[in-house]
């Protein structure tokens, strides 16, 4: 659906050249939710731009449904425009129509009459559940309701993409809950597919499939939003999977007497990951049983990811240095990603 | 008073009325485009044109620098051209027009400047053409705002026809100077001055009761 190749972006300035996005390469799947994640500053911003050409790439090819949009026309980029509908952190609706005004902005720019406004406008209203707000101004209206109408109107023009930019940073947490559970809702039944940049974890693990973390411009790592959680590579990505899950080191330790190696009489404490069926499995009185340890947990808890249960559970094993190493050997082999986080007394 | 005296201060009221009207729809016809201009061209605007905007930029700030009495008698030949005399109310007209045209650009400016970039990227995201932005963002969300800036406009040509009055326009100035200054007259000049003051009271809070009404963003 959408595809970017080597897609680059340069300010120029006097002060010298800022590299905002070099070289990219991206594909996003009709239908899926993409998810683009950094910390400010990385990039994000000016790639979901480029999708739009709000931002022109200063090198390589952005192509939406096929048609390369950066090599268009004003004219026709224009029209393929109409075909990308946009929402915003900060809403960017027009204070001075109503709210039904707002969302038949983009069909009166597009020439429509009054009735097919009006046929239009309605419905989508009712979707974002604002149907009794339609003569109020943005001004009279929260946070939460104004993105709706900033969806409403990116509808409006029955889009095949809808590109969120921080979306929901401006919002509380029960007001993006909502906003995400409506944009899920929307991908699922219009077969839209959403393009999101956050720096917000909760929100790729809440509704994404698919997401590309971006750091200094570049991405560094992509893939589907199970594996990126369960399995993330880089650094940067294992601080934005922290954000969301606290099995961190329990805080009655301190990381100073957290040693790397064994020594006498010290426990073991390892983290484990159970992935989808997994889960399942008796893995730990396994151990217990066979190597005759005591275990202690420390952590546990159980997320879904795209629906798929992901366990993570943090143990304190005890036992004599062979029964300890036997563990780990053990734990190794099962179907379970194991994080060994250190020894103490 | 007498009743020739007040009959005076009714025509001088009408004649100023006249040109404070017809300079500021003058005034608005070239005010308002040039102002649009002076903005889009802008380079982080909708149609960047650093040449035009340079070269707009100046010819306003070159007539804005203009005190309003030189300007009056510099631009006499131009004046008989367009109404074909130089002396009368009419004839103030030309240069009331060519001092509150640049004033009222760069008011439009300002107030269009007020509209949050954010908007108008929402509007090129949905593929509006710049004379649809125009027309249907940077106009309505800033109306209020134009509104104000009109009023003010309008408030500094009643004072500016006064001047203009002085060099035979006719209008409320006109009549003070005659009668209350130069005959002693001091019941002209106080009843002149006070009907200057409500004039200008009138149109502050006309001006202000509009744009309150047409100004959506404080409900």
């Amino acid at each position: 659906m959408i595809k970017l190749v080597n897609v680059e972006k340069t300010y120029y300035s006097k002060a010298g050249d800022i590299h905002a996005l070099k070289a990219t390469n991206l594909e996003i799947n009709a239908g899926e939710v993409f998810g683009i994640i950094g910390l400010s500053g990385a990039g994000k911003s000016t790639l979901i731009r480029c999708l739009n050409m709000l931002e022109v790439p200063t090198g390589g090819k952005v192509f939406i449904d096929g048609e390369d949009i950066t090599s268009m026309s004003d004219s026709e980029l224009r029209k393929a425009r109409q075909n990308i509908g946009m929402i915003f952190q900060h809403f960017n609706l027009l204070a001075s129509r109503t709210v039904f005004d707002n969302v038949a902005f983009p069909l009166e720019i597009q020439g429509l009459s009054k009735e097919e406004i009006a046929k239009r406008v309605t419905p989508l209203l009712e979707l974002v559940q604002l149907e009794d707000r339609a003569n109020y101004y943005p001004s009279q209206l929260s946070g939460g309701q104004k993105q709706r109408v900033g969806i409403a109107r990116a509808l409006a023009s029955n889009p095949k993409v809808l590109l969120c930019d921080e979306a929901t940073s401006a919002l509380d947490p029960q007001t993006t809950q909502s906003i995400l559970t409506l944009l899920k809702d929307i991908n699922k039944r219009m077969n839209l597919t959403i393009v999101l940049i956050t720096h917000q974890m909760e929100v790729v693990k809440e509704i994404c499939d698919r997401v590309a973390v971006i750091e200094a411009g570049h991405i560094i790592e992509e893939g589907s939003v199970f594996t990126v959680f369960t399995n993330p590579q880089t650094e940067t990505t294992k601080e934005f999977v922290k954000t969301v899950s606290n099995a961190s080191l329990p805080a009655i330790f301190n990381p100073a007497d957290v040693k790397d190696h064994y020594f006498d009489g010290a426990k073991l404490i390892t983290k484990l990951h159970f992935l989808g069926n997994s889960a399942g499995d008796p893995v730990v009185s396994g151990m217990i049983r066979k190597y005759e340890v005591d275990v202690n947990i420390l952590y546990g808890n159980i997320d879904y990811l795209q629906e798929m249960p992901y366990g993570t559970l943090i143990i304190e094993i005890s036992g004599d240095k062979a029964a300890l190493e036997s563990s780990i050997a053990y734990l190794e082999t099962a179907h379970l990603r194991l994080e060994v986080m250190g020894y103490v007394s | 008073m007498s009743p020739e005296l007040v009959a005076l201060l009714v025509k001088s009221f009408w004649e100023t009325c006249y040109m404070v009207l017809a300079s500021t729809v003058l005034a608005s016809l070239i005010g308002i485009p040039l102002g649009i201009i002076l903005t889009v061209t802008r380079k982080d605007h909708i149609l960047p044109n650093a040449a035009i905007n340079g070269i707009l930029g100046a010819i306003v700030n070159a007539t804005r620098s203009t005190p309003f009495i030189i300007l009056m008698v510099a631009i006499i030949p131009v004046t008989r051209i367009l109404v074909g005399s130089s002396i009368g109310t009419t004839a103030a007209i030309v240069p009331l027009t060519i001092s509150a045209a640049p004033f009222i650009a760069r008011i439009i400016e300002s107030s269009l400047l007020e509209i949050d970039h954010g908007v108008i990227e929402a509007s090129q995201a949905m593929g509006a053409s710049p004379m649809q932005i125009i027309r249907k963002v940077l106009l309505p969300e800033s109306l209020h705002s134009i509104v104000l800036g009109i009023t003010l406009a309008i408030i500094s040509l009643i004072g500016y026809s006064a001047m203009a009055g002085a060099l035979g326009g006719g209008g409320l100035g006109d009549l003070a100077i005659r009668y209350g200054y130069q005959r002693f007259q001091t019941e002209v000049m106080v009843t002149t001055v006070i009907v200057l003051i409500v004039m200008v009271q009138a149109m502050q809070s006309l001006g202000n009761f509009c744009s309150r009404k047409l100004n959506k963003s404080k409900l």
